[in-house]
């Protein structure tokens, strides 16, 4: 087995235990053309009122990390290895029953695209009220007297006459806000965020995510911040894990990972990210594309084909380790 | 001009430098409902309300703005997809306002204003392959068929930096950077003097992103071509364009370079655009926040700023006269009576 397995997480002596802890996560898709292995021993934590930010370009594995740990994964996927896990409790062999007493109490997701994840022809009231029925064990007035307490927690001016709106007549935003609400309304301990201000306008995304902000740091609400936006998690998230075709490959405090980035994937996204740049010419493009995951021979390191750092010594079994604490590195020519 | 145009991108006439000249333009939507105490006048909503702007030839100009702050009418008013309420649009030496929309699509000018849509694997025929589309504007404009017309799409999709080999694929054979390249050599084969971009880089991951503003300003400048660029992304805006339009609820407050527009903004809802945009360096504790929604475009008080209520320094004064665009040093210009109290 690889180093990886043997080396602890990088948690600090006598820290609280993290609320999730994710080791040697690996998910597979099983298709006609092939086995897609789309998650490879994919390995952090979130600790008690953390925001960690997965990032990374689209088809690196994000979403299907928040999925399969939430047991969402379609019929075609499932997991061949690791363990997650939240608050204690083991998620990769939880019964189904288990998981979903789990999801929506204990771990809540809140999705891109608020406008169809929620029911159109269910008042958001109604909606937010039940989730605390079925997990707070409220009874139908208190649920809407708590559901109104909640637009208001996200910041919905005129609550009471808001709650019996229907998802079509609030805007973008609100219905984001909606969502956070109904994620938030059993206090979860841990809040996945996927692309949550993705679709929404500037002006509205800072809201949403003062929002998001605020409740974390209020509860203590542990957050996993799903982006494709490396200037949103650096400003939202404490720490940042990048993923390149189901690998994690670097994972380090955010301001580490943004002063002194060392994967040469980390490197070239910065590279590729305008709110850095003075100028267009100053901005590169990452070559090549993600590596096809249903190939039998795909190489350890999967961005090998796109680095200009790589060396015999990649050709080796991928090993993960801690350059320093707290930041691991998947690489063995760092730059 | 119609038939074979060859490849001159402008046909050498007596124009001048400006490319695109609008004045006063506005476009209104009726509601459907009747207010009640309206008696026979419908409600309308402001889509673009007395907007003035010009483009000079090989000009990028980006626009800006909310949804629903009217970019998208903008756009299609000026590529002629619709008809404005009121107002003059001149191209060139030609007022295109007065032709109505559906007779301008036969006009010979059409292929001379081209647009290049927000997501190419949605506004591509799924039926047509990369061939098909890139060909149907330059059978439909310009009536070339057989072995020029081939010629013409194989020339463009090479400027455009697509594989010859793919053009027999379609739409979801393709990659989202080559899905992207297909709908600007779409646009570009009619090579004409103004493209419209609509979010061309929205759906793209940041590394392909690259590529596209690059093959856009590469092809801005051996085609000679303008653009009028829209966007969310307030850094790719500041990138690619000379000068920037920021739109609130259908009007203009602040015009001017690039740069200077997100340096300083004059405007207060400028300078909550820009506050919001997330930055690498972290998030600044006293960001200017701004809360609330627009105010409804249907019938807006013409007397108050459209921006009253939501700006954090506007005044009774706001409320009751609606601040006109004034100009400024180095070619600025912004709507707001308080523009001087821009903190730097």
């Amino acid at each position: 087995m690889s180093v990886a397995t043997m080396l602890a997480p990088a948690v600090a002596a006598n820290a609280p235990p993290p609320v999730l802890e994710v080791t040697d996560f690996s998910v597979e898709f099983r298709t006609r053309s092939g086995v897609v292995r789309a998650l490879d021993r994919v390995a952090f934590s979130v600790g008690r009122g953390e925001t960690v930010a997965l990032v990374g370009e689209s088809g690196s594995g994000k979403s299907v990390t928040a999925y399969a740990l939430l047991g969402l994964l379609d019929a075609a996927g499932r997991i061949t290895g690791g363990s997650a896990v939240l608050e204690g409790m083991e998620l990769t062999t939880a019964s189904p029953a288990a998981l979903s007493a789990i999801r929506g109490k204990r771990a809540a997701m809140i999705f891109q695209n608020p406008r169809a994840a929620l029911n159109p022809i269910r008042s958001v009231g109604k909606q937010i009220g039940d989730v605390l029925r079925r997990h707070a064990g409220l009874g139908a007035r208190a649920a809407a007297a708590g559901a109104v307490e909640m637009l208001r927690a996200v910041g919905i001016p005129d609550p009471q006459r808001r709650a019996s709106a229907y998802p079509f007549e609030l805007s973008g935003g609100m219905c984001q806000r909606v969502m956070i609400a109904i994620a938030v309304a059993t206090r979860p301990a841990l809040l996945i965020a996927d692309e949550p201000t993705t679709g929404l306008d500037v002006t509205t995304q800072a809201v949403v995510m003062d929002i998001m902000q605020k409740l974390a740091a209020e509860t203590g609400m542990a957050t996993i911040l799903i982006t494709h936006d490396l200037a949103l998690a650096a400003e939202r998230s404490g720490r940042i894990a990048v993923m390149h075709a189901g690998h994690i490959v670097e994972d380090a405090p955010t301001r580490t990972l943004l002063l002194n980035p060392r994967h040469p994937y980390t490197r070239r996204l910065l590279a590729a990210t305008s709110t850095a740049a003075g100028n267009l010419s100053d901005l590169r493009s990452i070559p090549g594309s993600l590596p096809d995951l249903r190939r039998d021979d795909l190489p350890p390191c999967r961005f090998a084909a796109r680095c200009d750092r790589r060396l015999p010594a990649c050709d080796q079994p991928m090993v993960w380790h801690d350059l320093e604490p707290h930041h691991r590195i998947a690489c063995w020519n760092p730059a | 001009m119609s038939g074979q145009i060859g490849n001159q991108p402008t046909p050498p006439e007596a124009e001048g430098p400006l490319l695109l000249d609008v004045a006063e333009v506005s476009k209104r939507f009726p509601t459907g409902k009747k207010g009640w105490f309206s008696g026979n006048s419908r409600s309308l909503v402001h889509a673009v309300d007395d907007v003035s702007l010009t483009l000079a030839r090989g000009e990028t100009l980006g626009l800006v703005g909310e949804s629903g702050c009217g970019k998208s009418t903008l756009v299609r008013l000026l590529a002629r997809l619709t008809d404005p309420t009121s107002g003059s649009i001149r191209f060139g030496t030609r007022e295109l306002s007065a032709i109505p929309a559906k007779d301008f699509a036969k006009d010979p000018d059409r292929a001379r204003i081209q647009i290049v849509f927000q997501d190419a694997g949605e506004s591509i025929n799924p039926r047509f392959t990369a061939a098909d589309a890139i060909a149907d504007p330059l059978r439909q404009l310009q009536g070339l068929s057989g072995e020029t017309l081939r010629r013409k799409v194989e020339e463009a999709a090479t400027l455009c930096g697509l594989p010859l080999e793919l053009l027999a694929r379609f739409p979801h054979q393709l990659s989202g950077g080559q899905r992207a390249r297909v709908g600007i050599a779409r646009a570009i084969g009619p090579r004409p003097d103004l493209l419209v971009l609509d979010e061309p880089t929205a759906a793209l991951d940041v590394s392909v992103q690259v590529t596209i503003l690059q093959l856009l300003v590469t092809l801005r400048e051996s085609l000679g071509m303008s653009y009028v660029f829209v966007s969310h992304d307030l850094n790719v805006v500041r990138l690619l364009c000379d000068r920037v339009v920021v739109m609130y609820l259908g009007r203009i407050v602040e015009v001017g370079p690039a740069r200077a527009v997100f340096d300083a903004p004059l405007h207060p809802y400028t300078r909550g655009l820009v506050a919001a945009v997330p930055r690498l360096d972290g998030v600044r504790a006293d960001a200017l926040r701004l809360v609330g929604d627009p105010k409804s475009p249907i019938d807006p008080d013409p007397n108050a700023c459209r921006f009253h209520g939501r700006c954090p320094i506007g005044t009774d004064r706001c409320g009751v006269e609606m601040p006109a665009l004034r100009r400024f040093d180095g070619g600025r210009q912004a709507a707001c009576h308080y523009a001087e109290a821009a903190p730097a």
